[in-house]
């Protein structure tokens, strides 16, 4: 019931006993109720870009061009997805935040991890030589 | 729309941007000002299985960066033989389509949900299921082909042996993933079905009443499924 009031199970009994049931309009837990349209237009839209990044591939695009629609696309797809289909669009920032900062984080330990991995490549290239 | 109690009845309306995000985290109340327990802990869980993947896909970059011998082409290794010629990545071109379908219709199963239609949540859930289930067929067709074609974890007949490695871990973490999620869409599909979210049944594990959104619930996990193929597809696949 009462989901968000401040202190939980307190306040509720405490409310219960005050008010009259039918003045307990004190949701503040928000239902993410939108209209079915959105949802299929965002499906349509996954449904394009899916087939976009898919061209790619069957184009045989290369190189920087290839690596850039890739990413271009993965990037509205996920953003689709977790601002539409999972809400996040509508939630507090507080929540959004929350969730969506630590991820894009990890992209410090992409940085460090290609630095290492160019120093690995490196090692190897001057201990065994080029591949075979 | 984000609103907070005071006092018993009354609500006040909570400040947006930076200085929300203030007001809520100092707020010595809880943060998540408009967000139920359960649905903050699903986030939560779904923002530690996002470090899961990243860590992945992070040691598959390093691997494939760091290999001498040349890593095989994926765009040659999932190619099918459809009417006499190769088609480059169809398959798994499908499976991306049917994962993205299921979202489309677990979006819609969510939304019915709240408008307290049983029978269409329920048909929609179990539909998700079965694109699911279809998805997890399709993957389990892939990895037989790989693996008579040779492909371990310890080496394939193409190129860097890492290829196996990563490709088994990744997709096998996420098709377990879809796995779980399918069967816990029957469950809650069931629970749907049965009426149990109009009357606050109580669950039979956690003794808590069930409520609508549960279905949302169920959702933000299916779409998180959805969401680490697109990042897999980007990276594994079509890299």
């Amino acid at each position: 019931m009462a989901e968000a009031t401040a202190n939980g199970l307190g306040q509720d009994a405490l409310h219960a006993a005050h008010e009259a049931p039918a003045t307990r309009i004190t949701y503040t837990e928000v239902h993410q109720e939108h209209p079915i349209k959105l949802y299929l237009v965002v499906w349509a839209w996954l449904f394009i870009l899916s087939t976009c990044s898919y061209l790619v591939d069957y184009f045989g695009l290369h190189g920087y061009l290839r690596w850039s629609l890739i990413l271009i696309f993965m990037i509205l797809k996920a953003g689709l997805i977790v601002a539409v289909f999972m809400h996040m669009a509508w939630e507090r920032l507080a929540l959004a935040y929350a969730i969506i900062l630590p991820p894009i984080l990890v992209l410090v330990f992409v940085t460090m991890m290609v630095f290492e991995a160019d120093y690995t490549l490196f090692t190897r290239m001057a201990f065994f030589g080029a591949g075979p | 729309m984000a609103q907070t109690l005071t006092h018993i009845g009354q609500t006040e309306p909570r400040p947006a941007g930076w200085r929300g995000i203030a007001a809520d985290w100092s707020s010595d109340q809880r943060a998540f000002k408009n967000v139920s327990w359960g649905k903050a802990m699903m986030w939560i869980f779904l923002l530690s299985d996002t470090f899961i993947f990243g860590c992945f896909l992070l040691s598959y970059m390093t691997a494939r960066i760091s290999t001498r011998v040349p890593w095989p082409n994926p765009s040659e290794v999932f190619a099918l033989r459809i009417g006499g010629s190769d088609i480059p990545l169809i398959l798994i071109a499908i499976m991306t389509f049917v994962l993205i379908s299921s979202s489309g219709t677990m979006a819609m199963a969510v939304n019915f949900g709240y408008r307290r239609d049983r029978r269409k949540t329920a048909i929609l859930m179990l539909l998700t299921a079965a694109l699911g289930a279809t998805f997890v067929g399709m993957q389990a067709f892939e990895w037989t082909k790989l693996i008579t074609e040779g492909v371990r974890p310890w080496g394939n007949p193409w190129g860097a042996a890492q290829f196996g490695s990563c490709f088994f871990m990744i997709t096998g973490f996420h098709g377990t993933h879809v796995t779980i999620g399918v069967i816990f869409l029957i469950i809650v599909a069931r629970k749907v079905w049965r009426g149990d979210y109009d009357v606050g049944r109580r669950g039979f594990f956690t003794s808590r009443t069930g409520r609508y959104e549960n279905v949302e619930i169920m959702g933000l996990y299916w779409h998180f499924v959805d969401l680490v193929w697109v990042f897999i597809f980007a990276f594994f696949y079509l890299w």
